[in-house]
């Protein structure tokens, strides 16, 4: 089965990552870097010191104008009402049927305007999505080509970021933003992201980028900082159990059962979706995302089967070896009545069934700024 | 260390096999080792275990991707190198030293004339190998 070709698009960053010989592959129609140094010492990299990433690839959608906040009310399942200038949240779009569309971030900029952060392998659905649902005063555009987007995480993420800003950035509080400078470039930072360590991501325009980038691996150097790529984000995400679009949930999972219920408040008035969300809810939901360690070694890996007594009863979601937790771990889908911390369960590697069991997440400790 | 010792014979597949009289050392090559990445899980068979030239008898997996084992030679299973269950990673620290996974006793000895020298697989990766 060949895929028709289609160049592999290139964030701002593409020439530094092929100068800092990173292993470059397709990722969503991206050429990026799965890793750099290797996984491994590039996850440990920012467990212990400071990592950067380009994700720029990543979306977004600025929504502008009196009636933005009804649209976003609508169109995602949190409260976009609690939102405050400066704040940051986490929610979906859903389809009606309560299929998940995508997670994202969205930011409040100002009293009517909104910045919506979007998965890269989903920019052209959402957008679809967005475009079809809109209506009143609203001016929506896709921002996603001029915006390079750079997470920087790391215990020691604030002291590099801090002394390359003109931001008050110790100020900044988790799931908070402030616009500002960093290295000479305007642009947000944002106290978010998407490894469990204390953090920031910075929106630039895209021309600005490769500066940025350049200056924080040059400024943090003697930190230990260090260019980190796709493979160790993938591990360093898995640790947490943060979902991710695509593996763990997608158009056929709802958020419930996805343990996403946190971010879906039906109580703020109608939005696509939250008819079947709560029907789901009131039925309760037929089976849970849960987090699990293999007794016996084995990689769990996405789309192996959870087996319990020999039945398959469930599937892998997301697995692999955790650098951190020096264990191998995954998420998977399983009935509730194994969802409970202390279920055995069973996984299908290679034809057999390898024991495993469902554990506490996260996996290993965030240490977010709270 | 040479990236691609001379002593060592090589397989398409990229495995080496180190043969000692009526013995054969095997393990995974620098190339393997390097287009896997960090080496977190290795299955390997047991003592007096089979395995046929070419066959798979193992699988080698790193945080991104699985890989099967193909052995160099054919016989029988008689060392294993129990370490790399703790320490995966030494088959990318040291592919040809720490890093081995298994010792066979061969039943034919003739087949390593199938196999290349390093100058052969040298040119084999330049040609097919980075496919």
């Amino acid at each position: 089965m060949s895929q028709p070709e289609t160049p592999l698009k290139r964030t701002p960053l593409h020439a530094a990552h092929v100068r800092l010989g990173a292993r470059m592959i397709p990722f969503g129609g991206w050429d990026m870097p799965v890793q750099y140094a290797g996984i491994v010492e590039e996850h440990r990299t920012v467990r212990s010191s400071v990592g950067c990433f380009d994700v720029s690839h990543m979306g977004e959608f600025e929504f502008r104008g009196p009636d933005a906040l009804r649209l976003l009310q609508r169109l995602t399942t949190n409260d976009v009402s609690t939102l405050e200038i400066g704040q940051v949240q986490y929610s979906l779009l859903c389809y009606e049927n309560g299929g998940i569309v995508d997670d994202l971030t969205l930011y409040r900029l100002a009293d009517d305007h909104y910045m919506m952060t979007v998965n890269a392998s989903n920019i052209d659905k959402d957008w679809a999505w967005v475009s079809r649902h809109l209506d009143g005063r609203v001016d929506a555009r896709n921002v996603s080509e001029e915006t390079g987007l750079i997470a920087v995480q790391g215990p020691h993420a604030e002291r590099l970021v801090g002394r390359l800003s003109d931001v008050d950035v110790p100020a900044i509080g988790y799931y908070h933003f402030r616009r500002g400078r960093v290295a000479g470039v305007s642009g947000i930072v944002s106290r978010t992201g998407y490894t469990g360590e204390d953090g920031f991501e910075l929106y630039l325009p895209g021309a600005g980028t490769e500066e940025v980038w350049e200056r924080l691996l040059a400024e943090g150097k003697p930190d230990g900082t260090a260019p980190i790529g796709l493979g160790a984000r993938d591990t360093l995400r898995l640790e947490m159990k943060y979902a991710l679009y695509g593996n763990d949930i997608d158009e056929t999972t709802n958020p419930l059962e996805a343990g996403l219920g946190w971010v879906v408040k039906p109580a703020k008035g109608p939005f696509l979706g939250r008819d079947a969300i709560e029907r789901v809810r009131a039925a309760g939901p037929s089976r849970r995302l849960v987090g699990f360690e293999m007794v016996e070694r084995a990689v769990a890996r996405h789309g192996y089967p959870i087996l319990h007594d020999g039945a398959s009863v469930g599937v892998v979601t997301s697995g692999s070896y955790g650098p951190s937790v020096d264990r191998y771990i995954g998420i998977g889908y399983v009935p509730p009545s194994l969802a409970a911390a202390g279920s055995a369960i069973a996984v299908e590697v290679r034809g057999r069934g390898h024991a495993a069991r469902v554990v506490k997440t996260p996996f290993h400790p965030p240490r977010v700024k709270r | 260390m040479a990236t691609y010792p001379a002593e060592l014979r090589y397989t398409r597949e990229h495995e080496w096999a180190k043969i000692e009289g009526k013995r054969a050392r095997v393990g995974i090559t620098h190339y393997a080792q390097d287009q896997l990445g960090d080496v977190v899980f290795v299955e390997l068979p047991k003592v007096g275990a089979k395995v046929t030239q070419m066959q798979t008898f193992g699988v080698v997996e790193s945080v991104k991707a699985v890989s099967d084992l193909f052995a160099p030679l054919s016989g029988v299973v008689v060392e294993v190198n129990q370490e790399l269950t703790k320490q995966p990673e030494r088959v990318n620290r040291d592919p040809y030293g720490t890093g081995w996974l298994v010792v066979v006793e061969l039943t034919n000895p003739a087949e390593a004339e199938k196999l290349m020298s390093a100058p052969q697989y040298e040119e084999f990766l330049k040609t097919a190998g980075g496919h």
